[in-house]
C-alpha cells in the first residue's frame, strides 16, 4: 500500500530549510530519547523500593494479561464507560501498527510494516480508517460526558485538591488531534494521488479520512501537498508529545497497565508478609516494619500508582467513602502518584524521605478501611489496596501510633487471647447450656477427647451473648448431621484475622502459633467455622492446617448429598410473610468467592422467599467491618450498616440473612439506628438452618431448642 | 531534663473479673492478668514527650515483686531510657507512706529534675505522690493535665469543677501526679517488647538504697486493710417503659432535674 506513495511523501519536502527526512528523523530521535529518559527516571523509585517477588507462575500471569488486559474483563462492570474504553482500547491496538508505519514512512518512504504488504494491507487500512474515526468519536463522547454529564465519581472533593477535568479534556483533545491528523494525512495523500491519477483507491466508506477526502478533493495539488506535510508534522509532534506527556499523568497506564496486570496479585484473601525478602523467623532483625516513607512500598505498589487511570470505580464502590469516612481508595493512589512525581522529578534529584502518615495521609484515612475488598474487585487495572493499607498500618503500629480505642483490645488479645479481655477459661461456656447438652454435648478436644472435625468458634461467637446463638446453632447442626466434632475451648485464641489486617503482625504471629499448635494437638482432620474472618485466616494466613470450610459450604454439600433436608417455612406461622435477602460477608464472598453455597442452602428450604439486593455477590456492600473494626471509632456521616439495611428494604426484604457474626453485630445495630425495629430483622444462616432442618431423632428436644430460637430472626 | 516516673503494676480491670477470695481479705489473684497502671502510663508518655521537646532522660521505677519487670519492659519499649526495679521482701505490706519512703530513697540515689506519678493506682489511694513530695521537701502539684516547661519552672494545669482549668507555676525539682487524658499514650506491641528483651534492668533492694527497714513494710504500716466486701446492690435504677421519643424526653427531664444539664 505504502509502496505506491513513493512520489508523494513528506520526505520529498524540498523547499523546507532542511530536507524533510532529516527534520523527521531528528524529531523522532528526540521524541524517543525523551521518552526513554522520562521512563528511566520513573523507574528510579521502583528500583529503590522493597522487594516483591512477582516473577513466578508465568502462564497464570499471561492468562491474566489475556483476561484483564487484552480481554478488558472488568470494564463492562460499568456498562457505558467500560464499553467506551473497550472501543478506544481496541482502536488503539489496531492503530498501533499504522502509527508506527506513518512515523517510519516519514523517514523511509518505501517502508511497509511486515505482514501488511500482501492482501491484508488494504483490509488493515480499512480497519484503521474506521478505528481512527471511532476513536475520534469516542473522544468527543468522553469529553461531552466529562463536561456535560459530569459523572459523580470523577468529582474531586476539595480536600483532595483541584479537579482533574482540565487534564482529562486536554488528553482527550490530544488523542482526537492525533486521530484527525492521521485522517487528514491519509485523506490528503489519497486526494493528491487521485489528482495525479496514481491510485484508484480511496479511504474506507464513511470514515473520517473518507469525509475529509471529499471535502478537500478539489483543492489544488500544491495545497494538498502542503496539507499532507502539515498533517504529517502535526501527527508526529502530537504523537511524541503524547508519548512523553503520558508518564506525567493518568495516561501512563497506556504503557504500564500491561505490566501491572502481568505482575498483579494472584492470591485473594491473603496479606503480604512484612517483608518479602525476610522470613517470619527473622523478622526480629528487621529495623522498621511496614510503610513509613514512600520507599517502603514495594516496586509493584509503586507501579500501581503509575497505572491508576483515575477512573474512580474503587471510590465509587468503597463503603468508607460512601459513608463519609476520610478514605477514598482512588486518592490513596492519586496522592501517592502526585507524591512520586513531585519527589522523583524528571529534572533534578530525588528528595523523598518524609513520613507518609501525617503528611500525605491522615491517620484516620488509614484506619478507616474495613479491608472489604470492594475497590480491588472493581479495579480494571487490578491495583492493590489492602496490602498497602495493611503496610501503612504496620508502620503506624511500629511507631506506636495507634488510636486509644484500639489499644485496649490489642492489649487484651495479647494477655487473654480475645479482644474483650474475658477469661480464657470461659471461652467454651457458650456450649454449656442445658438445651445443647441434650441434643449432643459439645466436646472440648484435648489429648483424651478427639474428634474428626474441629469447630473453630473464634472470639466473638465464643463471648458475645447474641453471637453465642450462632455457635449453638452451628453445634446443633453439626450434631444433627451426625458429625464427630469438638471445640478447642480455653485452648482456642482469637484467629488474629483483624490483628494482622490492623498491622500488629507480631501479635498475629503469636496467636497463629498458639492456635496452630492447639489444632495440631487436637488431631482433627478437618476444620469448620461459622466466622468468615476465622475462615479466611485459617485458610490463607495459617500454614499446614487440615482443610478448612465455612459452615455454609458444609451445609450446601450436605444438602446436595441429601443429608440435610428442611421443613417448609410455613410450619412457623411467624415466618409466613417473611422475605429473605442474603447479605454476602466480604470475607466469605469477595475474598473467597463463596457466593452460591449460602444461597443454595436458603433456596432448598421449601417456601422460603428470597430476593437479591442490587448490591450483592462481588458487589456486596460492607456492613461496617469485623474484628478490631468494632472497636475503632471512625469519623463518618452515617454507619455502613444503615446504608446496607436500607438497601435490603429497597429490595423488598424484611429479613437479612448473613453468615458472619460481625455482619450480625453491625446489621443488628443498624436496624435500630435506622428505626426499622420490627420491620426488619437479621438472622444468621446457621440459625435459619437450625430452625428448619429435619432432625431424624430427638423430636421432643426440638421443643427445648425452639425456646432459644424464639428471639431469633425478629 | 532528668525525669523519673514512678509506675505500678496492677490487675487490669478491663481484662479481669475481680472477685473476692474465700477468706474475704483480698481479691482472687490466681488468674489475673496485670498491666501498667493506666495513669502511670500517661505519666510515662508525658515524660517521653517532655524529653523529646527539651532533651534529657526518662527513668521508670517500680516498687514490686520480681513480676514488676513486666511493666518496666513495656515502658522501655515505649521509649524510656532506663528502668529500675526496687524489690525486697521487707517491703511487703508497706502502706502509702512506706512506698513513698522507698521511692524517696531511690530518688536520692540519682538526680532528677522532675518526678511524675500517676494520679492514682487502680487499686491505690492516690497518696504516694503527695507523700513522696513531702518527704523530699519538693513542691507538688496533683491532677496535672498539661505541662509546659519554662526554664527552671513548669506551668501545669489541672481541671477544676465544671471543666474549667487552673494553671499553676511550679519550681523544679518537683513532683507531679498526672491525670489520665493528658496525652494519647503510644502503643506498645509485642515487637517493641521483644526489642528491649535484653536491656538490663537493675534490681535494687532495701540495703542498696540505704533504707531503714523499720520505716517500711508491714511492721511500719500505720494503715492496714482490714476487710474487703462487695456492696449489696440496692434498688436505685428506674427503667423507662415508653416509646423512643417519650423515653428520650423523660431522660432529658430527669437530667435537667438532677442538674446534669447546664
Amino acid at each position: 500500500m505504502w509502496t505506491v506513495v513513493g512520489t508523494y511523501s513528506p520526505v520529498n519536502v524540498v523547499d523546507w530549510l532542511v530536507p524533510g527526512r532529516n527534520l523527521f528523523l531528528a524529531l523522532q530521535v528526540l521524541g524517543v530519547a525523551c521518552f526513554i529518559y522520562i521512563v528511566s527516571k520513573r523507574m528510579v523509585p521502583l528500583l529503590r523500593a522493597q522487594a516483591d517477588p512477582r516473577f513466578n507462575r508465568p502462564l497464570t500471569r499471561l492468562g491474566r494479561v489475556f483476561k484483564f488486559w487484552l480481554g478488558q474483563w472488568k470494564h463492562p462492570r460499568y456498562r457505558f464507560a467500560g464499553t467506551l474504553h473497550i472501543v478506544i482500547f481496541t482502536g488503539f491496538l489496531l492503530l498501533a501498527a499504522r502509527a508506527f508505519s506513518v512515523l517510519i514512512v516519514g523517514v523511509s518512504p518505501t517502508f511497509v510494516m511486515p505482514g501488511l504488504s500482501g492482501r491484508f494491507g488494504p483490509v488493515y487500512e480499512t480497519l484503521t480508517d474506521y478505528s481512527a474515526t471511532i476513536v475520534f468519536l469516542c473522544m468527543v463522547v468522553a469529553a461531552v460526558r466529562r463536561l456535560v454529564f459530569k459523572p459523580v465519581r470523577y468529582a474531586v472533593p476539595a480536600k483532595y485538591g483541584k479537579g482533574h477535568t482540565t487534564d482529562a479534556i486536554f488528553l482527550l483533545g490530544l488523542i482526537a488531534l492525533l486521530m484527525a491528523a492521521d485522517s487528514l494525512f491519509s485523506a490528503s495523500r489519497f486526494a493528491g494521488l487521485a489528482q495525479a491519477g496514481q491510485s484508484a483507491e480511496s479511504p474506507a466508506f464513511l470514515s473520517l479520512p473518507w469525509m475529509i477526502e471529499i471535502a478537500i478533493a478539489s483543492m489544488p495539488r500544491t495545497a494538498l501537498w502542503g496539507l499532507n506535510v502539515g498533517a504529517y508534522l502535526v501527527h508526529a509532534i502530537t504523537f511524541y508529545f503524547l508519548l512523553c506527556y503520558r508518564p506525567f499523568g493518568i495516561q501512563f497506564h497506556v504503557e504500564t497497565s500491561l505490566f501491572s496486570i502481568y505482575f498483579s496479585k494472584l492470591e485473594k484473601g491473603t496479606v503480604k508478609p512484612v517483608r518479602w525478602d525476610v522470613s517470619d523467623d527473622h523478622l526480629d532483625q528487621v529495623k522498621s516494619f511496614g510503610v513509613k516513607t514512600f520507599e517502603d512500598f514495594t516496586w509493584k505498589h509503586i507501579l500501581d500508582f503509575y497505572s491508576c487511570a483515575d477512573c474512580g470505580r474503587c471510590a465509587d464502590n468503597c463503603p468508607s467513602n460512601a459513608v463519609g469516612r476520610p478514605l477514598a481508595p482512588r486518592f490513596l493512589t492519586i496522592k501517592a502518584r502526585d507524591y512520586v512525581f513531585k519527589h522523583y522529578p524528571v529534572l533534578g534529584k530525588p528528595n523523598s524521605g518524609n513520613p507518609l502518615v501525617g503528611n500525605l495521609y491522615s491517620e484516620d484515612e488509614i484506619w478507616s478501611c474495613t479491608t472489604c475488598g470492594a475497590c480491588e474487585e472493581e479495579c480494571p487495572l487490578l491495583v492493590e489496596y489492602i496490602d498497602k493499607i495493611v503496610d501503612l498500618r504496620r508502620g503506624m503500629i511500629d511507631d506506636g501510633n495507634v488510636p486509644q480505642s484500639l489499644q485496649k483490645p490489642l492489649k487484651a488479645l495479647e494477655s487473654r487471647g480475645n479482644p474483650y479481655g474475658k477469661m480464657e477459661k470461659k471461652r467454651g461456656d457458650w456450649a454449656k447450656i442445658p438445651a445443647l447438652q441434650t441434643t449432643g454435648p459439645v466436646k472440648v478436644l484435648d489429648a483424651k477427647n478427639g474428634a474428626d472435625t474441629l469447630y473453630f468458634v473464634d472470639s466473638i461467637t465464643s463471648y458475645d451473648d447474641r453471637m453465642q446463638s450462632i455457635g449453638r446453632a452451628t453445634a446443633r447442626i453439626l450434631s444433627g448431621l451426625g458429625k464427630n466434632f469438638g471445640i478447642l475451648g480455653a485452648a482456642e485464641k482469637d484467629s488474629g484475622h483483624e490483628v494482622r489486617r490492623f498491622g500488629e503482625e507480631m501479635l498475629f504471629q503469636s496467636l497463629r502459633e498458639h492456635n496452630g499448635e492447639a489444632i495440631k494437638e487436637s488431631g482433627v482432620t478437618r476444620i469448620v467455622t461459622s466466622d468468615p474472618h476465622a475462615y479466611n485466616a485459617l485458610k490463607h494466613d495459617y500454614k499446614d492446617l487440615p482443610p478448612v470450610e465455612h459452615i455454609s459450604q458444609v451445609l450446601a454439600s450436605e444438602a446436595r448429598a441429601g443429608n440435610l433436608r428442611f421443613n417448609s417455612v410455613e410450619q412457623w406461622l411467624e415466618n409466613k410473610d417473611r422475605v429473605y435477602t442474603y447479605h454476602d460477608p466480604c470475607y466469605l464472598g469477595r475474598h473467597n468467592q463463596v457466593y452460591d453455597d449460602p444461597r443454595d442452602v436458603l433456596d432448598s428450604i421449601p417456601g422460603l422467599k428470597r430476593v437479591e439486593m442490587q448490591r450483592s455477590r462481588d458487589r456486596s456492600f460492607c456492613c461496617g467491618g469485623g474484628g478490631l473494626m468494632l472497636f475503632y471509632e471512625p469519623k463518618e456521616e452515617q454507619r455502613m450498616g444503615v446504608v446496607r439495611v436500607h438497601m435490603a428494604a429497597e429490595a423488598g426484604a424484611n429479613v437479612i440473612v448473613t453468615a458472619c457474626p460481625f455482619c450480625m453485630v453491625n446489621v443488628e445495630d443498624a436496624i435500630k439506628v435506622a428505626g426499622l425495629e420490627g420491620k426488619m430483622s437479621v438472622v444468621d444462616l446457621t440459625e435459619v438452618v437450625d430452625q428448619h432442618m429435619v432432625r431424624e431423632v430427638r423430636e421432643k428436644d426440638v421443643t427445648t431448642e425452639k425456646l432459644e430460637l424464639t428471639n431469633i430472626g425478629g | 531534663m532528668e525525669i523519673l516516673v514512678c509506675a505500678r503494676r496492677v490487675p487490669d480491670t478491663s481484662e479481669n473479673e475481680i472477685e473476692l477470695n474465700s477468706a474475704g481479705n483480698d481479691i482472687e489473684r490466681d488468674e489475673l492478668v496485670y498491666s501498667v497502671n493506666e495513669a502511670d502510663n500517661y505519666a510515662v508518655e508525658e515524660a517521653l514527650q517532655i524529653r523529646n521537646r527539651v532533651g534529657g532522660n526518662v527513668t521508670v521505677v517500680t516498687v514490686d515483686s520480681e513480676d514488676g519487670e513486666e511493666i518496666l519492659r513495656r515502658q522501655l519499649a515505649m521509649g524510656a531510657n532506663q528502668a529500675a526495679l526496687v524489690t525486697d521482701d521487707a517491703f511487703k505490706g508497706s502502706d502509702g507512706k512506706g512506698i513513698a519512703t522507698i521511692l524517696k530513697a531511690f530518688v536520692e540515689k540519682g538526680h532528677y529534675d522532675l518526678i511524675l506519678t500517676g494520679v492514682q493506682a487502680d487499686d491505690g489511694a492516690a497518696q504516694v505522690g503527695g507523700m513522696l513530695a513531702a518527704l523530699l521537701d519538693y513542691p507538688f502539684a496533683s491532677l496535672v493535665n498539661s505541662i509546659a516547661v519554662e526554664g527552671t519552672k513548669l506551668k501545669v494545669s489541672r481541671e477544676i469543677e465544671g471543666g474549667n482549668r487552673e494553671v499553676n507555676e511550679i519550681d523544679l525539682p518537683c513532683v507531679l501526679s498526672i491525670q489520665t487524658g493528658i496525652n494519647e499514650p503510644r502503643y506498645v506491641g509485642m515487637r517493641g517488647i521483644r526489642q528491649v528483651a535484653s536491656v538490663p534492668i537493675p534490681t535494687l533492694a532495701g540495703p542498696d538504697l540505704g533504707i531503714n527497714q523499720g520505716t517500711v513494710g508491714e511492721a511500719a504500716a500505720k494503715v492496714r486493710r482490714v476487710d474487703y466486701f462487695v456492696p449489696t446492690s440496692s434498688k436505685g435504677a428506674e427503667i423507662l417503659h415508653g416509646s423512643r421519643e417519650e423515653n428520650a424526653n423523660r431522660i432529658l427531664e430527669l437530667l435537667a432535674a438532677k442538674g446534669g444539664l447546664n
